[in-house]
This record gives structure tokens, C-alpha cells and sequence, in this order.
């Protein structure tokens, strides 16, 4: 069974992914309901994989339950907790169990989490694991050894279109795209001009590009993401509008820019997607895609 | 090039002292000095303190470099005041710790913890440069290892947590990559960033690592 996501993400499609954050704990009511009220208003679902270093429910569980439920989900793998082995035992479970899409990244560093005396792993990185899925896939593993059974997934990357200095970013984006990957979900991005003109030099590429639209709440949190968030800048027409909306009305007024770049995202063809993270509030998922008119 | 070394907490000192009530203190000329975590004030001072909880200090020295050979040496010059201790507390790196723990049969208990082996660039100021990792990619990083100056010791370029040339880690440290792109850009040689690298090997010298010189 081939990636159906590779196949929209080949089509013209305006592809729309979208992501669920697994609980802290057994208790996965919360996650359930997200991935049933999301399955079927987008086109995958990634599972996020120890965000922001923090322990959680692991993505590889967070994916089954999406399958089970007749979603498409995108497996997060992180290089920061496992090695070269348990990273490839990760694959072949997850290809046996119906997986057919993997969003590589290198992750974050421990210290940043809730586990900071941990020992950050790092045996390989977002690129090697990328080169290590296309060489699975041809039938041998990373100690050139035969497997019995390969694998075949989807693979994608990120990448931060507004980093500062945004070059060395893109020389590892480029050795990303060498390295087997198809398509790039981006960091949050919030100026649509910059990033037109990545899009502009990502276009003699041939992956597909997903633009990160990450939901604001609240002016505050606007404020925090472009002075804490690497690569993440809030334009202040943006903040101002968030700030001037009434009380308890911010989070709608998110709602609202969200769903106003998404349409105009799509409606000036500037990429191939959105991938959109309502971080803590995947509830109101379904509000942007309708504020940006893509809801069905 | 020294072993840069901290002083452990005293609690813990006083922990490893447990039960070892007659202590002759041994500190070290040389990298301990420079840091001053066991040069000749430090062990003074700690002769001082275990005084005060009571412990007995048989003697002390400062044994020009500890990790030398002449430590056996200077060991045996003050064999009375170790044969009247129970124990020998060292206050110098752990290459120290392991060459006094070959020469006396008395247990050697660690009052520093060694850090790492770092470079001087700046009066007092001693960094990482080099994890002795065994396969060198200096040639390739306008010589910054990334492998040591980079949190994640990737090869590939820098993470995404990179903020304004800072590190994600810690807003004062620079980006290891974002410094290797400058200078690689400057050299004119940024075709050597484009390089895939593979996998470490990180059994280039199996553990414990040795080595014979003919």
C-alpha cells in the first residue's frame, strides 16, 4: 500500500495537514476526540514526537490511534532519543503497522524539556535519517545489512523559511531535499512577502511546500513567539490587531488572521500547503480552515 | 591545553570522607593550579575546613603533575604521613586520581570533578574545543568542531533552534554552524557546508581507548 498523502501531495491540490499533541499520561480522551473532529477536514495529521523535549505518549501511538480512526497520519521522529537501531526498529514497526509518512527532525535539545539531566542522544541527524529511510527502503539497513521485508514512506522535513541568518538554513535544506526528502511542513511563518520569496527560490525544488501557520491566541503570545521562537517573527500590524480585539475575543481574531493567510496563501498560489498547528487548541482547527473557506 | 576541573560540592566531599577520619591531601602543580581548584591556597583551605569537621590531616603536597610519572616519586618521599592516613583526598583531575590510585593501595577519593580538557582564550577564560573523538573534521568546519562547540554535535548544519547566530541551549553561546558558515563563507569554501556527512563512527577506538607508541 502506497502513501496516499504522496499521492495528494503529487496532485494540485491545496494540501492541508494539520497535528495532534499526545497527553502526558494514559489518558487519551482528549487526544481521541481531536483526531476524530480533525480526520476528516485535512489531508494528514502529524503526531508530534516529545515536543519541546517534553516526555509524553509517543507519536508511533498517537499515528495508530489515527489509523484506527481512518485518518492519515504523519509519524514525527526525533533524533534526539533514540539511536541508529531503535530509530530503524522505529520505521519497520511503523511501516508494518499501516504508517506511510514520516516527518524527520533533528529535535530539540533535552535541556530545554522536562527531563534536562537526560542524556541527549543525536546519533544521527535530520538529514541522515532521511538518507537512512531511502536506504531502507532499498533493502538494507544502516549496517549494510539485508532486511528481510523493506519499508516505503512519504518523507518530509522542516525548515525555517524567516531564520536569521536564513543561509545556513537553506544549505541544510537543500542537503534535506538531497537526502530523500519530499515535502517541508515550515516553521510558523507570519510575513507573507518574506515568504514569498523563499517560495521563490524553493520552487527550483522539486518537494512540496506546506506552510506552518501556527495559531495566535493572544497579543501576548504573539510577543513571546518573536522574541523566545527561533525563526518566528509577529509582524506588529499583527500584534496591534490582536491587542485591539475585546475581551476573550483574541483567540477569534487568530481564528480570523489564520484563516486569512491560509486563503491568501492558496489563493495567490504562493505554496503547495499549509500545515496548521493550533498548539494546546485543536478544537478551533476546523474554525480556521473555515475562516480560510477551505472547510467542506 | 589543561584538564579544567570544578571542586565538587562539600557536602559530598564530606560524604566520601565518611568513615575515613585521617586524610593526607595531594593537589597538583599544574592544570589544578592554573584553575585554581588544587593548587597550594586550595589545599590549604580544605586542610582548614576538614580540620574543622573534625578530620585528621596527616600531611598534604602539591605534586608538581600529578599525572606524570614522578608522582610516584613525590608519593614515596611522603610515604609516612599516607601510611598514617586512611585515606588520600586528591585535588586534581582524574587522570590524577587514577595514576595516585596505581601507586598507594589506600583509596584516592576525587574532591574535583573534571570537566573537560580545554584551551585558554582569554586570561582565566577556558573553553571546549576538541572532544577527541578520534576523526578529526576540522579541515572540512574552517576549523570549529561542531562535533564539541555544536549542543548536538551534528555534522550537517545547524537546527532550527539557531536564533540570531545564538544557540537554542543558551542565548549568550554562539551557533557553532552559524560561526562555521561565516568563516567557510569568508574562505570562500561554503562547497564544503553543501557536504553530506554520514553517520559518525563511533567505534573509530573501541572504549576504553589506548594506544602503544613504537
Amino acid at each position: 500500500m502506497a502513501s496516499s498523502f504522496r499521492e495528494i501531495l503529487k496532485s494540485d491540490k491545496f494540501v492541508v495537514t494539520s497535528e495532534i499533541g499526545p497527553p502526558k499520561g494514559t489518558n487519551i480522551e482528549k487526544m481521541l476526540q481531536h483526531i476524530d473532529l480533525l480526520k476528516d477536514k485535512v489531508d494528514a495529521l502529524n503526531v508530534t514526537d516529545h515536543q519541546s523535549s517534553v516526555m509524553r505518549f509517543p507519536s508511533i501511538g498517537g499515528c495508530l490511534a489515527i489509523k484506527e480512526q481512518g485518518g492519515e497520519p504523519i509519524l514525527q521522529v526525533t533524533c534526539r532519543d533514540r539511536n541508529r537501531l531503535a530509530l530503524q526498529a522505529e520505521l519497520l514497526f511503523a511501516y508494518t503497522r499501516g504508517i506511510r509518512n514520516v516527518l524527520c527532525l533533528t529535535g530539540d535539545a533535552v535541556v530545554v524539556g522536562d527531563h534536562k539531566a537526560a542524556k541527549g542522544v543525536f546519533d544521527l541527524d535530520s538529514a541522515q535519517l532521511l538518507k537512512t529511510i531511502r536506504q531502507m527502503e532499498s533493502g538494507k539497513d544502516l549496517g549494510g545489512n539485508d532486511l528481510d521485508g523493506t519499508v516505503e514512506f512519504c518523507a518530509g522535513a522542516i525548515v525555517t523559511p524567516e531564520a536569521n541568518p536564513l543561509e545556513p538554513q537553506l544549505i541544510k535544506f537543500e542537503k534535506k531535499i538531497e537526502a530523500g526528502a519530499e515535502f517541508f511542513q515550515t516553521q510558523a511563518i507570519y510575513d507573507l512577502d518574506k515568504f514569498a520569496k523563499f517560495m521563490e527560490y524553493a520552487r527550483q525544488f522539486r518537494v512540496k511546500i506546506l506552510a506552518g501557520i501556527i495559531l495566535l491566541v493572544s497579543a501576548r503570545m504573539a510577543k513571546y513567539m518573536t522574541d523566545n521562537v527561533p525563526g518566528v517573527s509577529v509582524p506588529q500590524n499583527l500584534i496591534d490587531e490582536l491587542a485591539a480585539a475585546p475581551k476573550g475575543e483574541a483567540i477569534n481574531k487568530g481564528i480570523d488572521i489564520a484563516g486569512r493567510m491560509i486563503a491568501t496563501l492558496k489563493k495567490e498560489s504562493i505554496c503547495h500547503g499549509v500545515h496548521v498547528m493550533a498548539i494546546g487548541r485543536e478544537e478551533v482547527v476546523p474554525n480556521i480552515l473555515k475562516a480560510a473557506g477551505l472547510a467542506t | 591545553m589543561k584538564s579544567i576541573t570544578k571542586q565538587k560540592p562539600f557536602e559530598e566531599i564530606q560524604r566520601q570522607l565518611d568513615g575515613l577520619d585521617r586524610v593526607y591531601i595531594a593537589g597538583c602543580g599544574t592544570c589544578a593550579t592554573m584553575t585554581k581548584t588544587g593548587g597550594m591556597d586550595e589545599v590549604l583551605a580544605m586542610k582548614d575546613r576538614l580540620q574543622e569537621l573534625g578530620k585528621l590531616v596527616t600531611g598534604w603536597i602539591v605534586i608538581p603533575t600529578a599525572c606524570d610519572e614522578m608522582t610516584e616519586v613525590a608519593i614515596k618521599e611522603n610515604n609516612g604521613a599516607i601510611q598514617n592516613a586512611s585515606c588520600i583526598l586528591v585535588m586534581s583531575c582524574a587522570l590524577g586520581v587514577h595514576k595516585l590510585s596505581t601507586y598507594i593501595s589506600k583509596p584516592a577519593i576525587p574532591a574535583l570533578d573534571t570537566l573537560f580538557i580545554g584551551v585558554e582564550d582569554g586570561p582565566g577564560y577556558f573553553q571546549e574545543v576538541c572532544a577527541q573523538c578520534g576523526q578529526c573534521v576540522l579541515g572540512e568546519t574552517a576549523g570549529i568542531c561542531p562535533l564539541t562547540a555544536c549542543h548536538k554535535g551534528l555534522l550537517n548544519g545547524p537546527c532550527g533552534g539557531t536564533n540570531n547566530g545564538k544557540c537554542e541551549v543558551d542565548k549568550e553561546k554562539d551557533c557553532a554552524w552559524t560561526l562555521i558558515y561565516q568563516r567557510l563563507e569568508q574562505q570562500g569554501r561554503l562547497d564544503l557546508m553543501r557536504r553530506f556527512h554520514s553517520p559518525r563512527d563511533y567505534n573509530v577506538a573501541p572504549r576504553p581507548r589506548t594506544i602503544r607508541i613504537a
